[in-house]
């Protein structure tokens, strides 16, 4: 399977102060990898990386080039951005999704305004479509952001805790979306819900300005200590429990 | 008869002159307003007042003078606000009083009298030459073409920031390209409205166009058309009146504001 882009000693840090160190990661096709770790950790950072948003103090990514560039990735932020007072419309925002496909003039053809259209439908958002941002709710601006990430077909998509986006209505049909966007597209996603996402994703990076790759789903309270990963997990078994991480 | 040959050219003037500075003061006002820059246009107008006093005072054209300080202010504050070096409302504060204080102390120390001061200050029809209006109406072909060609870019920009950066290298480019243009606009404009006035050219028929569209494409072209019912309207009622003409559009423009937001009162009440 080709690979999508390496990640080679890099080291990033602001101020002065170490936020991620000797990072190596490679991710391939296909690939469908929960990011976990501590809040601080990196997480975040290591995906502004990836976007070419921020400068590694030292190392650096190579990307595949005949698959993906830094420019051409499907993102989902953590945190609202974007000004919602902002006279654009649904449509014209799930549209700048595409423009990770466009060149240095972009116009959208009545291809591009159809697929918008159509994610438009299939995130249940028709009757809004031509809506100021304004306008909606809180649910369903979280749905407007995820289709701006997907409508462009990137391979690879990047999300930051997408699980803060979801309402509980909505988050089956989330992630069996996310399963199958995943035959066409690599997927990294940040979350702090390993329990949830467990059954979704291939394998574990954990982020705690190091990064341990661990590549199976399961992952156990003891590797997740041993990886300097110190996060609740929650585990399902014959007996629902919490194991916490110990007192220090 | 010359009487009217003159009258006749004086019209033409001022209405090129209008609809020039509509479609100008239309898609720059737009941009500043939906990005609420409004405050960094002020300032853009006020420094460009330096270049205005060493025009005068090392005798080329102060027009050009001021494009120059507007345009080197407006990309030093964008620059600054992207170090975050220093707060951008108080860089705009110092430039606004700076570029102020520097086109005083020039016009007073131009020998002799300076009598087209005040024509900066508060604008005048009378003192706008042929080159100005061609000036004007090269502008706005520019503008024209670049709002159309960059759409969507300089829509996502001022949208989200963050987000465009994630797939565009250009943002700064286009960032500083755009209020480059602004500057110009502003200008080019201060002989219409001058320098204490023109930015209500800017930002009210936005203001005026917003009251009945959410969509940008449609703010730019009613922000066009009040500017025009606006600079028209002022015009022929500071000829008929004998009135400054700066302070009548504007006068003209808040009106139509005002009504426009009964309008807007009345018709949302009509509708449950």
């Amino acid at each position: 399977m080709a690979y999508l882009f390496e990640i080679s000693s890099l080291s990033v840090s602001y101020n002065g102060s170490a936020v991620l160190e000797d990072v190596d990661f490679k991710v391939n096709e296909h690939d469908f990898v929960g990011v976990i770790g501590p809040n601080g950790g990196g997480k975040t950072t290591l995906l502004k990386v990836i976007l070419g948003l921020v400068k590694p103090f030292k190392g650096g990514i190579s990307f595949n080039s005949s698959l993906v560039s830094s420019k051409s990735i499907g993102y989902l932020p953590q945190l609202q951005t974007g000004d919602l007072s902002y006279p654009v419309t649904v449509k014209d925002v799930l549209l700048s999704g595409l423009m990770i496909r466009k060149s240095f003039v972009p116009a959208m053809s009545s291809a591009d305004r159809n697929r918008a259209s159509e994610v438009i439908e299939e995130l249940g958002l028709s009757e809004m479509a031509l809506s100021p941002l304004n306008e909606l709710s809180g649910g369903q601006l979280q749905r407007v952001f995820l289709g701006r990430a997907i409508i462009g077909d990137p391979k690879l998509l990047l999300l930051d805790e997408p699980g803060n986006f979801v309402d509980a209505n909505f988050e089956n049909d989330f992630y069996g979306k996310l399963r199958e966007l995943n035959d066409r597209m690599a997927i990294l996603m940040v979350s702090h819900d390993i329990g949830t996402i467990s059954s979704y994703v291939k394998s574990f990076a954990c982020v705690n300005k190091t990064l341990h790759y661990h590549p199976s789903s399961e992952i156990t309270n003891e590797q997740l200590l041993a990886y300097g990963c110190p996060i609740q997990l929650i585990t399902h078994g014959d007996v629902p429990h919490t194991v916490l991480k110990y007192h220090q | 008869m010359e009487e009217n040959i003159f009258q006749y050219g004086f019209i033409i003037k001022g209405l090129l002159g209008a609809i020039f500075a509509s479609i100008t003061a239309g898609l720059a006002g737009t941009y500043i307003v939906t990005r609420k820059m409004v405050f960094l246009s002020g300032g853009i107008t006020h420094a460009s007042f330096g270049g205005i006093g060493i025009g005068y005072f090392a005798g080329f054209n102060p027009i050009a003078g001021a494009a120059i300080f507007g345009i080197l202010s407006a990309l030093g504050v964008e620059y600054l606000a992207v170090k975050q070096k220093i707060r951008e409302d108080s860089a705009i504060g110092i430039l606004w009083a700076f570029g102020m204080a520097v086109g005083i102390i020039f016009i007073y120390l131009t020998p002799g009298y300076t009598p087209n001061l005040m024509s900066y200050l508060f604008g005048s029809i009378l003192t706008v030459t042929n080159a100005d209006i061609i000036a004007l109406g090269i502008l706005s072909a520019v503008l024209i073409l670049y709002f159309l060609i960059f759409y969507r870019t300089i829509l996502y920009i001022s949208f989200d920031e963050e987000f465009a950066r994630t797939y565009s290298s250009y943002v700064n480019i286009i960032k500083y390209l755009t209020t480059s243009l602004i500057a110009l606009t502003i200008v080019l404009n201060i002989r219409m409205a001058g320098v204490v006035l023109v930015i209500s050219l800017l930002t009210i028929p936005p203001n005026i166009a917003m009251l009945f569209t959410k969509v940008y494409s449609r703010i730019v072209v009613w922000s066009v058309v009040a500017a025009f019912a606006g600079t028209a309207g002022g015009y022929a009622i500071s000829y008929l009146a004998g009135i400054p003409v700066g302070a009548t559009i504007i006068f003209t423009l808040v009106l139509l504001w005002v009504a426009g937001k009964i309008v807007r009162k009345l018709t949302v009440k009509s509708t449950p």
